[in-house]
């Protein structure tokens, strides 16, 4: 119950921003430094979070060695920029099936 | 019914649908890996409709952040909506729709449907505009709340190994869609910001790594950014 009343908080809080930019539109400017350095932070946030988790993983993708995910996420990276030119369902897609497979070999 | 909806709906449900989808059945396996429950799950990808927000919040939790620094750094990650809205209603505005349609409309604007009407919206009629994006976002947010609910049902039915990738691909579909989308300078110096100290206060207090690791890496991307163009 907690949990769903604090997802429901952060859905209004994400609202907010939507609402606040249908009642703003046409009045504001949005090229303020105001505005780049939220953006620089929210980059900055989920930039951090995704090396934090290819690199210091918790729940179950903690049991997987780190090679194992740098070799995958390398796969997936070639796919997307060189293979499939920028396609992200092949560049994920790859990466989950290069996880499969490592995860598989390291059992033998 | 305007053909604006009907073609909005139409050219999301193929690549568009078959990516986020992607993304949100990874989301849905990470969510059950940390013990969320289905429906608040489901809840979150219904009410904040935002991959990079729910996965903060439900990487946070799972740390056992603060409620104060989860919301803050989910609202955090949630300003960028209100240039993305004041972008797209002067794109998608006809007299004939009213208010409440765009207050309703502006729940839906995320990455994808955003790009879509952006480039979309100028070569329809003005009257198919706002239907078009109201369309093509809401055919995307049913499928991924369908894929939110699929991600977290298989997830819970796989042996670990297979689990593991499923969540794997959260990780996955941010860093090729961050390295994909950075274009500018200041957008690759706040992600190496970010990947620097986000990480690295995680080893001092995880809890707040996130928020902090953000609020520092991007302070400090923006502020070398400003002193660059000053002497440049």
């Amino acid at each position: 119950m907690a949990e769903s009343l604090l997802i429901a908080i952060c859905g209004a809080a994400t609202y907010l921003w939507r609402g606040l930019g249908v009642m703003l539109s046409g009045r504001i400017r949005t090229d303020s430094a105001v505005f780049v350095w939220v953006g620089c932070v929210a980059w900055a946030m989920i930039g951090g979070l995704t090396v934090r988790i290819l690199l210091m993983p918790a729940g179950i993708l903690a049991e997987t060695w780190l090679f194992d995910r740098m070799i995958a996420a390398a796969v997936a990276l070639l796919v997307f920029f060189v293979l499939s030119r920028r396609n992200l369902f092949f560049g994920v897609g790859s990466g989950f099936v290069a996880m499969i497979v490592l995860s598989l070999l390291q059992r033998i | 019914m305007s053909s604006g909806y009907r073609l909005g709906a139409h050219e999301a449900l193929g690549t568009p649908a078959a990516v986020l989808a992607a993304g949100y059945i990874g989301y849905g396996a990470l969510s059950a890996d940390i013990g969320l429950s289905v429906w608040s799950t489901l809840l979150s990808t219904i009410v904040i409709w935002a991959l990079p927000g729910q996965l903060i919040l439900v990487e946070m939790s799972s740390s056992g952040a603060p409620l104060i620094a989860i919301l803050l750094a989910v609202s955090f990650s949630a300003v960028r909506f209100l240039p993305m809205t004041v972008s797209l209603l002067p794109a998608l505005r006809a007299p004939a729709h009213g208010r409440g349609k765009e207050y309703f409309a502006a729940h839906l604007i995320a990455m994808t449907g955003w790009v879509a009407a952006m480039r979309r919206a100028p070569d329809l009629p003005e009257h198919d505009r706002l239907p078009y994006f109201v369309g093509f976002a809401l055919a995307l947010w049913l499928v991924s709340i369908a894929a939110t609910g699929a991600g977290y049902l298989i997830a819970g039915a796989l042996p670990p190994v297979s689990k593991s990738a499923f969540v794997f691909m959260n990780p996955l579909y941010f860093l090729l869609i961050m390295l994909g989308d950075a274009r500018t300078r200041l957008m690759v110096m706040s992600l190496a910001g970010g990947a620097v100290f986000g990480p690295l206060i995680h080893l001092l207090a995880p809890q707040w790594s996130v928020l902090a690791g953000g609020l520092i890496g991007g302070s400090v991307a923006f502020a070398l950014h400003r002193i660059a163009s000053r002497n440049g």
